[in-house]
């Protein structure tokens, strides 16, 4: 358990020293967001209309964009095959590196949702579910993006490739993440929703190392 | 199943099934056209639109089953080292998505009349559309590497993890509330149409899975083949630069 936490730790301040990605990530999705009022033009009522979707595919392809360095770095400076060699099982090194790239990329996102939904003028309750979907919802973006960033990890110009496999994948925590947000500016249950949501986390939690870990095993052959 | 890991006689069986597979491809999709064009019955409801379902759902079927057929035999290939099943799952992924762009392409010629829209965002045509993208990125995960045995093992991995769609658009129809009708053949409590347009249906059924083993086995071959040359290839070029 204590080589999780040393990996863990060791992506977290990778993340955050500098050079790292964390802040790109949340810039990229603020700018993000900021376009669509300039775009679809500044009226409140169609913005708080296409506010959760807008919010939700901007933070999509903000997790997308840092994930390309997930394993990449590593495998450039060598570090993945000491990964591979650690004691540590590999699906649990993967897990280490998904949980600091929800934390450093993830959160910082959840952070900034409430004053971009204020942004986009989307009523209170609607804040309050969209903050409650992204929590259960961004980690699998992390854990189902990993298992992509593994695929391509030795394949040059990886990243287009990466959004290819990736986003088609991500798809199911677009609909339910604006599904709940939807319901809850109406009046109907977000419980479905968010149930749903937790339970893609959570069956990415299970299959998303054991499939990223043989790709990134494939990566060093 | 390790018997045909081995090419030469993967090859030999082949050469067996072709010609019958063939011959059943052309026969059933020739009758159940002829049946499903000119004499089934029109819907009482949607008069001869309902012809199209002889193309629609047949395809839709098939789309769905070469993906299966892909995810099962890229976990051969991963847990046995099997030589043939990762061609045979290379070989499945054009003609898959192939069928899912048909089944794409007319579902949209049939919803114009019948529901006054090309296209709905609904979860089964959704669904659908995320299968052909699926397709896509596999062929396109098996054209990223040099290395056809890290190919083969990548996108073996992508399969396997790709498969988690096919409940959902199975069941797409009866979990969420859509315009895309629910099931109406494989029911519990048996086909819901009538016989008149359920033969048709199943003759090209039969004579779609039979096109599919007809050019799997030739694709196939041609992926062996390939694989010979690119050894062939690489010995030649090898014992040109010992030399």
């Amino acid at each position: 358990m204590t080589g999780f936490w040393l990996v863990l730790r060791r992506d977290l301040s990778l993340a955050f020293k500098q050079g790292g990605a964390a802040m790109l990530a949340l810039a990229f999705f603020v700018v993000t967001v900021t376009l669509f009022p300039l775009g679809v033009g500044p009226s409140p009522d169609i913005l708080a209309r296409i506010g959760p979707g807008v919010i939700w595919v901007a933070a999509l392809l903000s997790a997308l964009l840092s994930l390309d360095r997930l394993f990449q770095a590593d495998l450039e400076d060598g570090s993945l095959d000491l990964l591979v060699l650690a004691p540590l099982p590999l699906q649990a090194t993967v897990l280490a590196k998904c949980a600091a790239h929800w934390l450093s990329t993830g959160l910082p996102l959840i952070a900034a949702a409430p004053v971009l939904g204020l942004l986009m003028n989307m009523p209170a309750e609607g804040i309050w579910t969209l903050l409650a979907a992204m929590v259960l919802g961004t980690p699998s973006l992390s854990l189902i993006g990993a298992i992509g960033a593994a695929l391509t990890v030795a394949v040059r110009r990886g990243g287009v490739l990466l959004s290819l496999l990736v986003l088609p994948l991500y798809i199911p925590v677009l609909i339910f993440g604006v599904a709940a947000v939807d319901a809850a500016t109406v009046g109907l249950s977000v419980r479905p929703h968010l149930l749903l949501l937790s339970a893609i986390s959570l069956g990415s939690v299970v299959l998303a190392p054991v499939a990223a870990a043989p790709a990134l095993r494939l990566a060093l052959e | 199943m390790h018997r045909f890991a081995n090419p030469t006689r993967f090859l030999r069986l082949a050469d067996a099934i072709l010609p019958w597979s063939a011959a059943i491809a052309v026969l059933t999709i020739t009758a159940g056209l002829i049946w499903g064009l000119g004499f089934a019955p029109p819907d009482y409801q949607q008069g001869d639109t309902v012809r199209i379902m002889f193309v629609h759902v047949p395809s839709a079927w098939m789309a769905l089953f070469i993906y299966g057929a892909m995810a099962v035999s890229s976990a051969v290939a991963l847990i046995w080292k099997h030589a043939v099943a990762d061609l045979v799952a290379k070989a499945s992924a054009p003609i898959g998505a192939g069928f899912c762009l048909i089944c794409l392409i007319s579902g949209s010629l049939w919803g114009e009349p019948m529901w006054g829209t090309w296209w709905q965002w609904d979860a089964r045509l959704t669904s659908m559309l995320i299968l052909l993208f699926l397709y896509i990125g596999y062929m396109a995960l098996w054209q990223a590497f040099d290395d056809p045995q890290r190919a083969a093992k990548a996108a073996a991995i992508l399969a396997l993890v790709g498969s988690v769609n096919l409940p959902i658009i199975k069941f797409s129809v009866d979990w969420w509330n859509t315009l895309h009708q629910p099931a109406s053949v494989f029911t519990l409590s048996g086909p819901k149409i009538h016989i008149s347009m359920l033969m048709p249906l199943l003759l090209m059924a039969v004579g779609f899975k039979a096109y599919y083993v007809s050019v799997l086995v030739l694709r196939t071959r041609a992926e062996i083949m390939a694989r010979r040359i690119r050894a062939l290839r690489l010995t030649y070029a090898q014992a040109e630069a010992a030399e």
